[in-house]
């Protein structure tokens, strides 16, 4: 669901395609028949923003029939644990959950908790967010959690305020009929797909879960994957092979650029980013950030090893390793804040390091705009993108939005050198660490961003050698000393690879991050990466053939952590320790030599019993139980009610996209109240539903990605062989909508929002059938979002029809979704384009429903 | 196995054809009959006019050199005389025309280098070039009056060279994919035969005295005769859909005046083409003829190849009658 | 000289190649694996240097290169159907509860590398020859662009580049099976680069073997009009070295449903030739007849 494997994934597509013919039931659930849709068992085509709906239903439909995976359930997921008095669900309060704050705008998750107790979720948010205000109030830490055990429990699953009885309510009105109402498919589809689902889960089989941006892309795109998740729980499918929930990630190694993060909030290791108004001092960062139980447990050895790899030397117990050294973030610095802050004249300068916004970001009008507003902009790419040539070629000269002679922006173009010309780490999707050769030199002056990093901080610290100013020591003392190779004076990719993957006293190799310390005798760039050079061997280079290894094939570079292929894996045995079945044995308990064992690396400490149980006053992972998996949580268990972590509630709730031609049938507030809006003249949005002018914009439009292209083109529109292959932007509808607005196949349609108006091909197919929701015909517009105005081939970007409205937790922009109107015909140009978007409702205003 | 009838061609939405215009047209095609977005099957053959005008021209010195041996065996010196000139301006012109068609020089002597029984362009490379050089020869002597057995002894080869180098390149458009020309491979042979017969008739009609032109005129009328009765034969063979490209477009166009001009020139020559007046006229009339048909065909091979349903329909069938279809089906089960 | 006459098997091949004959390859290409990735022109362009073919947007669904052509070896036709993809639609029931249901079909096309291939047949220059494979591949340095194996072709492949001064310009291209690729044990680059194994290649016995129960197990599972397409010896081109199995019939496809080599005919179309000479002779003959009396 939300995935298009076989468009976007091709080449691990292979598998799906071998399973199929395996025998395995393939089903994709997506708004359009894509060519997954042709090559899965079963298509379910919904309407585009409404996976809650959907993914609620299975989950009640589970409950309901009693499906649940129960011993499973009983043991490894916080089921039975009893919540908070406090707690009130949606059903209660009307769609909002307890500790909603109106004037804010946001929860305070204090009543979410367990009863007795506070936990804290894995990592990240904790300190932040929604929840400041909260952890503050608790003085110190709250109430320490002694063991990893919730005080209050039912293992019969009976009471009324346990997680499992709240779940059933929650989910309770979340039937068959109201799925087809909102989702717009049928009752049969979503029963034939839960019970698919149900009928191969269990003992003796798994199902998996693929999702993609087409679930993220959304005002509740980390509650679509947790509702997920909590199936995937119920089931008994996390852990155990064959089961999970898989992300297929982006871009190249955009895992990797999550674990050793370019994002704002966290630091390598999903360690969170020290917050100013929260952490004055280590100590207190990580008593706030770690929990008592669980590996986070060991926090200050990760914190404290990271901070040794940054400034070395530098950093001791004295000057609490430099901590004070790390900036401290005061609230949302995501790439969309940043480019209103451009807008605002905030943000005077700015590094583009292989990123297209003026292209690739939701309003990437806006984007232009924001960039034409900076003093000084760094682009390094590999051709000369929109992004970097929109201070003379930006479509808003046309509609006089911009003038050339007043754009102040100066603009560095520096060539960047390919990943042919470059070695390096991979991250891909399963955490898999594939390391990738350099075939051949980087061409003329092109470079790789390591030399550019590298290279543009030795020279600044070159420059600031010898000053006084305090400001200037943490670039001063951190440790920058990577051996250069070749003509170029390229830094070692091999040396980066060892300082993330860290060293002893000694100076020698760590091989895991169970050895890492907090008193400063141990460096390591990232904990979850340590192991990835043990034994002084690039582990990520190994390419042992899978047919010359065991099937899981360990040898096959490395995985993170520990170099896991399954992580939480100790869930594949029941809590005895015996395999849950013969058919799914994966990792088990071997009582003759008192260990785990199994095809994986275990994901649990190697003799620790099964019926261990944590003595008084244990601490991180020893304070887990035997039969807890989940050993990064502080209870050891999966999560299907989330105290913690989430800035928008604990469960997930169906919320329309924040702009939908439709009413919310199950709760007062329409959209995900907690969303983040930035209404503002440059980012105008629909009335919603009911206000006057809604009906302006009656159709969903939804944009995805085509094989043929690669996100915003840059790599793509240039390339000849994969330019002819899709050459002209253009929008997918159906006969019944081409009838209904007189569009041509072949033709041209412009396609129009408060934003502004693009026009793209038609192509009439029946790929995108109209929908009945809530009664009444839907029409979806799908739009490829690849186009832009360089290129061989050239066209609109969908993006600069688009919003800024993001989901809570990630600020990831809603592009799966939004209204709009469609015409025949080519959009007008200069002035007459406004004056078509003006003659269009608009609003302002933060929507507040 | 069931095949149920459906459009003319694949829209990418069959429904989508009822509200917007989903595939590019398909005017030429027939309904019940499927096809890729009309899309054509084979490739059009890609030859410059240059092609065809060399089919006239080839045609018409291969039928002047056999006219000028039977006139030369029949002591007609005169009009031997004014064939083997005919006949050598025609196979003067036709190396420039296919050099012209091939773009470079040296690319015609690529095809001297091998002989291929089953490309009639090889051979008929060898034919020309051959019945080229007995012709030159025999209008070298002709011209300078000398060597007058070198003379009969070229004029021989020229004139029995002659006959297949006015019908090979009917072989030549016979032995391709196209549905109008390789269904007509037995009758298309004999149009190219009597209209060159009737060209190289008419040029020597018109080039010699009325009382030495008999032969020319009575030539000149039977290929007339023999191209308008292969013709009709090619027609008929060809059938209803097949042939249709002779009744539609420029092909259809041109066939209509070409048989137009023979009848019209076989006519006049045989009831005034002793007058010069009625040989002038005549004469013209039957070149325009000739030389039209051969565009006919042509174009006419261009249209078959244009439409898939001239090669979809008949293999179909075909297909059905005999079985014969290149796929395996599975068992009805 | 080379004389080809239709026979039984590929002409003068692998006799002419004697001891240095090599096993006939081919592909079997199974389109019920087909993602329609286009992986496959894509490395073949890359591999061959065939050079892009044009920035046109046809609207046939996802199909922009519409054709084989000489800059188009691989052509991936994409088909949009209003059928459920299977008949027995409890084993699948595509398109939900939709009656109607969807299917897109989705196939990679390429030279059939015939077993009597009329552009060899036709081929005034030689420049068309068998390899030691049993493949068809065109000699560029020999090629003089003639045309005739164009509309020889009863599948459209071969087609003359017309792009003023770049490689092969003038001459006839079409896929070479990858000679370089298959002389150097290499397997070629269209098949390397699908992901899905919906081109396959090897040995044309093997890969008909395979193909055979493939179709039934295909049939098996429901897909009423599945069939071989190129896979029968008998069939009017000797059998292809590069064959499909389809889901529906070929000329859905843009592919005859019938071809026949061209030259299957050739004693008939010399035959008559000939006799139209003779026609010619006796037409003069007869012209002079009276003078003689
Ligand atoms: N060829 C190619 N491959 C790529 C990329 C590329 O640009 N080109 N990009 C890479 C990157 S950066 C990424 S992030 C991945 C993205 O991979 P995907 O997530 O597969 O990419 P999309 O095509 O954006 O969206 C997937 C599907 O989500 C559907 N969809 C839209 N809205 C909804 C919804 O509300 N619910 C559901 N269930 N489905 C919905 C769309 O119709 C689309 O078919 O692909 C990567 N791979
Ligand atoms: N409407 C809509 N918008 C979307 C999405 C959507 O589905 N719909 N998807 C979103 C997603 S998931 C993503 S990931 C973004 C992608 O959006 P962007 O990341 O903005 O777009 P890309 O074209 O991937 O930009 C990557 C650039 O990096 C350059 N590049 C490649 N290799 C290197 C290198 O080694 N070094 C450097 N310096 N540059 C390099 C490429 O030439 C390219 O120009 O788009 C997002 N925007
Ligand atoms: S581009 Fe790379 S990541 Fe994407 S499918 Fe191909 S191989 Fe996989
Ligand atoms: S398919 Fe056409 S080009 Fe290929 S071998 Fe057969 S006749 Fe020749
Ligand atoms: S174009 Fe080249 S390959 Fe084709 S027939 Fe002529 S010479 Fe042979
Ligand atoms: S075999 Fe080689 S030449 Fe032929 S299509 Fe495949 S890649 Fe192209
Ligand atoms: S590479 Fe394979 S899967 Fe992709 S389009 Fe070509 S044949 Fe189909
Ligand atoms: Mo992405």
């Amino acid at each position: 669901m939300g995935s298009n494997m076989a468009e976007n994934h091709p080449v691990g597509y292979q598998w799906v395609m071998e399973a199929r013919e395996r025998g395995a039931q393939v089903i994709h659930v997506d708004p359009r028949f894509t060519r997954t849709s042709a090559t899965a068992t079963k298509w379910v085509q919904v309407r585009a923003g409404a996976d809650i709906a959907f993914l609620g239903g299975i989950i009640n439909y589970i409950l309901e029939h009693g499906r649940e995976f129960r011993d499973y359930v009983v043991n490894y997921t916080n089921a039975p644990v009893i919540i908070n008095e406090e707690f009130q669900d949606t059903e209660e309060l009307a769609g909002f959950f307890s500790g909603w704050d109106a004037a804010e705008g946001r929860y305070d998750n204090g009543s979410w908790q367990y009863e007795g107790m506070d936990v804290l979720g894995s990592a990240g948010k904790r300190s932040r967010g929604a929840n400041v205000g909260h952890a503050a109030s608790q003085g110190g830490h709250g109430n320490e959690l002694e063991l990893s055990e919730p005080p209050a429990q039912d293992p019969t699953l009976e009471h009324p305020r346990c997680v499992f009885q709240i779940l059933k309510r929650h989910f309770q009105r979340y039937t068959p009929e109201l799925v087809a109402e909102l989702c717009g498919c049928t009752a049969a589809d979503l029963i034939a797909v839960a019970e698919a689902l149900c009928a191969n889960s269990g003992r003796e089989r798994t199902s998996a879960f693929v999702y993609s941006v087409g679930w993220t892309q959304h005002t509740v795109g980390v509650q679509n994957v947790r509702a997920a998740a909590i199936i995937q729980l119920l089931l008994g499918n996390v852990g155990r092979p064959g089961g999970g929930v898989m992300a297929l990630r982006g871009h190249a190694s955009i895992q990797g650029s999550t674990d050793i993060p370019t994002l704002y909030d966290i630091l390598p290791g999903y360690i969170p980013m020290p917050d100013a108004y929260a952490h004055d001092n280590l100590k207190e960062y990580v008593e706030r950030n770690s929990s008592p139980s669980g590996w986070w447990g060991n926090m200050n050895t990760y914190v404290v090893s990271l901070l040794k790899a940054y400034w070395g030397s530098a950093a001791n117990p004295a000057n609490d390793f430099c901590f004070d050294y790390l900036p401290r973030i005061t609230g949302d610095h995501s790439e969309y804040q940043a480019a209103l802050s451009m807008l605002d004249g905030e943000m005077h300068g700015y590094f583009l390091l292989g990123e297209n916004p003026g292209v690739g970001s939701a309003n990437a009008r806006l984007h232009r705009l924001a960039l034409a507003n900076l003093q000084w902009l760094v682009v390094r790419d590999l051709v000369e993108i929109e992004s970097a040539s929109f201070w003379y070629d930006a479509p808003e000269f046309e509609t006089g939005e911009l003038i050339a002679d007043q754009i102040r922006t100066e603009v560095f173009l520096l060539p960047a050198a390919s990943i042919v010309e470059k070695e390096g780490s991979f991250t891909n999707t399963q955490r898999l660490l594939q390391w990738h050769h350099k075939a051949v030199e980087p061409q003329g002056d092109c470079r790789s961003d390591l030399w550019f990093i590298y290279h543009l901080g030795r020279i600044i610290r070159q420059k600031l050698a010898g000053s006084q100013d305090p400001k200037d020591r943490p670039l001063l003392d951190l440790q920058w000393d990577y051996p250069t190779e070749g003509a170029l004076d390229e830094p070692s990719a091999e040396a980066v690879l060892r300082e993330i993957n860290g060293w002893d006293a000694e100076g020698k190799a760590l091989t895991a991050y169970t050895q890492l310390k907090a008193d400063g005798s141990t460096t390591c760039g990232c904990w979850i990466y340590c192991g990835s050079f043990a034994d002084e061997e690039n582990q990520t280079a190994r390419r042992k053939p899978g047919s010359e290894q065991s099937w899981v094939a360990p040898e096959w570079g490395w995985a993170w952590p520990a170099n896991r292929r399954i992580i939480y894996n100790r869930a594949s045995a029941d809590p005895s320790g015996v395999p849950w079945s013969e058919r799914k044995r994966y990792v088990w308990w071997d009582e003759a030599s008192g260990r785990w064992t199994g095809y994986d690396n275990p994901d649990f400490e190697a003799d620790k019993r099964p019926d261990y149980v944590p003595p008084e006053g244990a601490r991180a992972q020893a304070a887990i139980a035997g039969n807890h998996p989940f050993i990064l949580q502080a209870d050891g268990r999966g999560w299907l009610f989330a105290p913690s972590g989430l800035v928008d509630g604990p469960l997930p709730a169906h919320y329309e996209p924040h702009e939908s031609p439709f009413r919310n049938p199950l709760y007062a507030p329409r959209a995900n109240p907690a969303r983040q809006q930035f209404p503002r003249p440059a980012n105008p949005y629909h009335p919603s539903n009911g206000d006057v002018g809604a009906d302006a914009y009656p159709y969903v439009m939804t944009t995805y990605r085509l094989t043929e292209h690669h996100t915003a083109g840059g790599m793509s529109r240039t390339a000849p062989l994969l330019a002819e292959l899709q050459p002209e932007m253009f929008c997918e509808v159906s006969p019944e909508l081409a009838a209904e607005r007189n569009l041509e196949h072949g033709g041209w349609a412009t396609i129009i929002t408060a934003r502004t108006a693009i026009e793209a091909r038609v192509l009439v197919t029946d790929r995108i059938k109209p929908l009945a929701v809530q009664g009444r015909t839907l029409h979806q517009v799908g739009l490829p979002y690849h186009w832009g105005s360089k290129g061989l081939v050239t066209g609109d970007s969908a993006n600069d029809i688009f919003p800024i409205a993001l989901d809570p937790n990630v600020h990831i922009q809603e592009v799966k979704a939004a209204t709009c109107d469609i015409r025949p015909g080519r959009r007008p140009r200069g002035k007459a384009l406004r004056e078509l978007v003006d003659r269009y409702p608009r609003s302002q205003e933060a929507d507040g429903t | 196995m069931s095949r149920e009838p459906s459009p003319a061609f694949q829209p990418q939405s069959q429904s989508a054809r009822r509200t917007a215009q989903t595939a590019p047209a398909s005017g030429e095609s027939a309904p019940g009959f499927r096809s890729y977005y009309g899309q054509p099957i084979i490739k059009e053959p890609i030859w410059k006019p240059e092609v065809p005008v060399y089919f006239f021209c080839g045609g018409l010195a291969g039928a002047s050199a056999s006219l000028a041996l039977a006139a030369r065996l029949a002591g007609n010196a005169r009009l031997a005389r004014h064939a083997t000139f005919a006949g050598m301006a025609g196979i003067g012109v036709s190396p420039i025309l296919l050099i012209l068609d091939l773009g470079k020089p040296a690319r015609f002597y690529h095809m001297l280098r091998v002989v291929k029984l089953t490309s009639p362009m090889s051979v008929g490379t060898w034919i020309l070039s051959g019945t080229g050089a007995a012709l030159t020869l025999a209008a070298g002597c002709e011209a300078l009056g000398i060597l007058p057995s070198v003379k009969l002894a070229a004029q021989a080869v020229a004139g029995l060279l002659g006959l297949p180098l006015s019908t090979y390149t009917a072989a030549l458009l016979a032995d391709t994919a196209v549905p109008i020309w390789h269904d007509a491979r037995r009758e298309l042979p004999f149009v190219f035969a009597g209209s060159a017969a009737a060209s190289a008739g008419a040029v020597a009609m018109l080039t010699t005295s009325p009382e030495e032109a008999g032969p020319a005129r009575r030539m000149a009328v039977a290929g007339a005769v023999l191209e308008l009765a292969a013709v009709r034969a090619m027609e008929r063979r060809l059938g209803e859909l097949v042939g249709e490209p002779y009744r539609q477009g420029v092909a259809g166009r041109f066939s209509r005046v070409a048989r137009a001009c023979t009848a019209a020139g076989a006519t006049v020559v045989a009831v005034a083409g002793r007058k010069r007046a009625g040989a002038i006229v005549g004469g013209v009339l039957l070149l325009g003829g000739s030389f039209l048909e051969r565009w006919a065909v042509f174009k006419a091979g261009q249209q078959s190849a244009r439409d898939p349903k001239y090669t979809v329909i008949p293999q179909r069938a075909r297909a059905q009658r005999d079985g014969t279809s290149v796929t395996t089906l599975p068992a009805i089960t | 000289m080379t004389t080809d006459l239709p026979g039984s098997k590929p002409a003068a091949w692998p006799e002419s190649y004697g001891a240095e004959a090599k096993p006939r390859v081919g592909f079997f290409t199974d389109t019920t694996l087909c993602i329609g990735c286009k992986a496959c022109e894509v490395a073949c362009k890359e591999w061959n240097l065939v050079p892009e073919d044009g920035f046109v947007w046809t609207g046939h669904s996802y199909d922009n290169t519409g054709a084989l052509s000489a800059n188009s070896w691989r052509h991936v036709a994409f088909i949009e159907q209003q059928k459920p993809l299977r008949v027995d639609r409890d084993t699948l029931g595509v398109g939900g509860e939709d009656p109607a249901g969807l299917r897109w079909l989705m196939s990679s096309d390429v030279c059939k590398h015939c077993t009597h291939a009329a552009c060899l047949d036709v081929c005034p220059t030689g420049a068309l020859f068998r390899t030691e494979f049993g493949t068809v591949v065109v000699q560029q340095d020999v090629c003089n662009g003639c045309g005739y194996c164009v509309p020889a072709c009863p599948f459209g492949v071969i087609d003359r580049r017309m792009i003023e001064d770049a490689p092969g310009d003038g001459a006839a291209q079409k896929c070479t099976l990858c000679y370089d690729r298959t002389k150097g044990g290499l397997e070629p680059a269209c098949a390397k680069a699908c992901p899905t194994n919906s081109i396959q290649f090897g040995e044309l016995g093997d890969l008909r073997a395979h193909a055979r129960q493939r179709l039934a197990t295909v049939q098996a599972s429901g897909f009423a009009d599945a069939q071989l397409y190129g896979a029968d010896p008998t069939d009017g081109v000797g059998g292809f070295g590069a064959f499909f199995l389809l889901l529906d019939d070929p000329e859905v496809y843009g592919l005859p449903p019938d071809p026949v080599v061209t030259t299957r005919d050739l004693p008939a179309i010399w035959g008559s030739a000939l006799a139209a000479a003779g026609a010619l002779a006796i037409t003069i003959g007869l012209a002079f007849a009276k003078q003689r009396r």
